[in-house]
């Protein structure tokens, strides 16, 4: 049996006691089909129950994860600001700010397997194949030191890979730890001889300003860019192989971009019609200061503007959201705005 | 009083946000005499001249625009993007316990979905006699119950273990609300599916898991899931909020916030904790020693005055003060909270608007004479399992300063003498 909180089993047995769990059927709902289940029932166990036939590898894992991962992880798993960083952080635990990874945190390396197959790519959930998931998952192990680039993780082998931190996990033991000196009668008088201050949230200084809605308001009226021409396509500008190769590479934007009838703004906003037009104007899309700023100041995506952002975005506009590290080949910059040239509005 | 003087003299009142607005009337401590007749009184106003809005005029209501500032924030920094974030409670300008959807915090793993009820579906699988498939009506003719739960997220006061670092009790403890669901218990849908076959049901769990894409899978201890949990589709009396899992969330009473999985769509009874994401590398407590505790799934007694406090500052000057503030325990029912104005050295008993409800936010108060001078508020509350909330100090000692969840230390406020408060820790 597993063990509870004692305060769980106290609970527990109280339950149980008042009465068996048989109560009276509504006959309500419908028998869930097999193929039903099947598609919903997907979770995989630490003792890998659940996992589907296949295999991968790293080396297969780097590419996939290069167009699908890298984006928020980074070429290495080692994480881009704020998003997971998947490699690293061995015998951190116990230091100041321990970096918390697949390799140096993660107990089962089935809830890797799990969660990417069910909830990664972000903003394109649930669309990788089982052999993707196995390759990616082979990086990020890689990545960690924990495989060799010619292990191959399959169904069969995945339970011979030892996650480093698997026994680094108690139960609550609040009960014991806490429970028992933080009780009683508090003191209510004299119970310290003096009180000093010690640390002030103002010296940090990392609270959000308040703006009120009506600011916000303001300053998305100031907004409003001057009516551009229409952008006119000239037929002979427009390189139709260039704009194929753009598709290509704007795998690497659709994790968090939009394009084409009924697209939505995700963790980017949607690109139909944004080339030549002015900068931070997608309808309902909350754009950064620096935008938002850069778009107040006149800025339209032009051939020149658009190379130079996806260049090295962070470079060229400090503070924005865009969390993509940026393309490297020339070739790659062009392609992908002529690709945007093609999407309408 | 000299200190009364000196808490509101011109230069340090002009900091006070809206103090100018409390004018010179409020400062005394008795009822002022007017010097010259107010306006609001002796003149016919338009308000009381002229129509107001017709009936419609707002089909659903917002709040008075006077009020646009109680709304939810965000704090950018904390993480990479809104779809995968949290923001906070106006706790600081709400009073009572109830919580209004409109601006009761959210946490998203990956947006909040668009999912209407004609759409909705409820899976009970696993280790039952018959799988069940519900439609959203299915759900509605199960017999239902209405109970009041607060909902905190584990990370609440999260970003406080290394030091004071937020200044507003939005900031520091708005990770969190309080509903008045209707529903129907888990219980009677698992029973529903039939138990039978999962045999012993002491070692047995449930793994629920969202709709949306993060699909956001917990696995809970059958005991719970036989005892209060609930499968709610309304709150405050209306449909959930599209943020708050609309059309059917899961409400794990007393429980933290990220097991209350919200569009629900899948309820499957296991042998064994699936070890998601969510219960392994998130939503476990690392201790100094490197050692993570999992399960820690109660949240312990806790309490925080909302007012004064940083952004809710004293703008009356001496006298009459309404020290408020809400406190809450998932492991019962709140029996006392106590304040102090000296960071801790003495400890008065608080006021309880109504009695402790288990699992849900009780409003305390305290109502005192201010002299003006400085004050460090804090505030203490004691559960009916005799549990008292600890200090930051004491919960260091057990946890170290890496735990990031479960933060339930006292807060203090340094009130200064002109009434502005701001978040500092003491010795």
């Amino acid at each position: 049996m597993l063990k509870f909180p004692k305060s769980a089993t106290l609970i527990a047995a109280a339950i149980f006691l008042s009465g068996p769990v048989s109560a009276e059927k509504l006959g309500l709902g419908r028998s869930a089909l097999p193929e039903e289940i099947a598609a919903w029932d997907r979770e995989i166990r630490p003792d890998g129950t659940g996992l589907p036939v296949g295999s991968g590898d790293a080396l297969v894992g780097e590419e996939i994860f290069a167009d699908q991962c890298a984006a928020c992880h980074g070429d290495f798993a080692e994480g881009i600001d704020n998003w997971p960083k998947l490699a690293g952080g061995a015998d951190t635990l116990d230091h100041e700010d321990p970096l918390k990874t697949v390799g140096s945190y993660w107990p089962y390396l089935s809830t890797a397997y799990d969660y990417i197959k069910r909830s990664m790519p972000y903003g394109n959930a649930g669309t990788l194949s089982d052999d993707d998931v196995y390759s990616i998952v082979a990086y990020i192990l890689y990545s960690n030191d924990l495989i060799e680039d010619d292990f191959v993780l399959s169904n069969e082998t995945f339970l011979d890979v030892e996650m480093p931190n698997a026994a680094g996990f108690i139960l609550d033991d609040r009960a014991q730890t806490e429970y028992v000196q933080w009780s009683g009668e508090p003191c209510m008088e004299n119970c310290k001889s003096e009180v000093k201050v010690t640390m002030r949230a103002l010296v940090l200084d990392v609270t959000p300003e308040e703006e009120k809605t009506e600011v916000a308001a303001v300053v998305e009226a100031e907004v409003v860019p001057e009516p551009v021409a229409a952008p006119v396509v000239e037929v002979a500008a427009f390189d139709v192989e260039l704009a194929e190769a753009g598709v290509k590479v704007f795998k690497k934007c659709k994790s968090c971009h939009q394009i084409g009838d009924g697209a939505k703004n995700k963790s980017g906003p949607i690109l139909n019609g944004i080339f030549e037009n002015a900068a931070g104007a997608v309808d309902g899309f909350k754009y950064s200061k620096a935008m938002r700023k850069a778009a107040d100041a006149g800025l339209v995506w032009d051939n020149v503007e658009l190379a130079a952002f996806l260049a090295k975005p962070k470079t060229y506009m400090k503070g924005t959201k865009m969390s993509f590290a940026g393309l490297k080949k020339e070739k790659d910059q062009l392609a992908i705005v002529e690709f945007l040239k093609s999407l309408e509005d | 009083m000299s200190d009364n003087e000196k808490g509101n003299s011109p230069s340090r009142r002009a900091f006070l946000r809206g103090a100018a607005a409390a004018g010179a009337g409020a400062l005394t401590t008795s009822a002022a005499t007017a010097q010259t007749a107010d306006t609001l009184i002796t003149k016919v106003q338009p308000w009381a001249q002229e129509f107001g809005d017709g009936v419609d005029a707002a089909p659903y209501g917002m709040p008075i625009e006077h009020e646009g500032d109680v709304i939810r924030r965000n704090v950018e920094w904390l993480t990479a993007d809104t779809v995968s974030s949290i923001n906070f409670t106006p706790i600081h300008a709400l009073d009572g316990t109830i919580t209004p959807q409109g601006c009761a915090f959210e946490r998203h793993h990956s947006g909040a979905i668009d999912l209407k009820k004609e759409d909705y579906r409820l899976m009970v699988n696993g280790l039952v006699d018959t799988p069940l498939v519900f439609s959203y009506s299915d759900l509605e003719r199960f017999p239902r119950e209405n109970h009041v739960y607060f909902c905190e997220c584990a990370a609440n006061t999260g970003m406080e273990w290394a030091g004071a670092q937020l200044n507003g009790a939005q900031f520091t403890h708005g990770m969190i609300h309080n509903m008045e669901y209707t529903g129907v218990s888990l219980r009677t849908l698992l029973e529903e599916a039939g138990l039978d076959t999962a045999g012993d049901l002491k070692d047995k769990w449930v793994f629920v898991e969202g709709a949306d894409a993060s699909s956001n899978g917990r696995s809970i201890p059958m005991e719970k899931a036989l005892d209060d949990v609930l499968v709610a589709f309304k709150a405050n009396g209306e449909a959930l909020r599209k943020e708050h899992g609309y059309p059917v969330r899961l409400v794990v009473p007393g429980w933290e916030g990220n097991m209350w999985v919200k569009w629900i769509r899948r309820i499957e009874v296991t042998d064994a904790p699936v070890e998601s994401r969510e219960e392994t590398s998130k939503y476990t407590d690392v201790l100094d020693n490197g050692i993570a505790r999992k399960w820690t799934w109660a949240m312990d007694a806790k309490s925080v005055v909302t007012s004064p406090s940083p952004q809710s500052p004293i703008t009356h000057g001496s006298g009459p003060l309404v020290i408020s503030g809400l406190a809450w325990t998932g492991r019962g029912t709140i029996t006392r909270v106590d304040v102090s104005k000296d960071g801790g050295m003495t400890w008065e008993t608080a006021r309880l608007a109504k009695p402790g409800e288990k699992m849900a936010l009780t409003r305390f108060y305290f109502d005192t004479e201010w002299d003006g001078s400085e004050m460090m508020l804090q505030s203490r509350a004691m559960d009916d399992t005799g549990y008292i909330q600890p200090t930051k100090t004491q919960l260091r000692e057990v946890r170290g300063l890496n735990s990031i969840y479960h933060n339930n230390c006292i807060q203090t406020w340094l009130v200064r003498s002109n009434g502005e408060a701001e978040n500092v820790e003491v010795s």
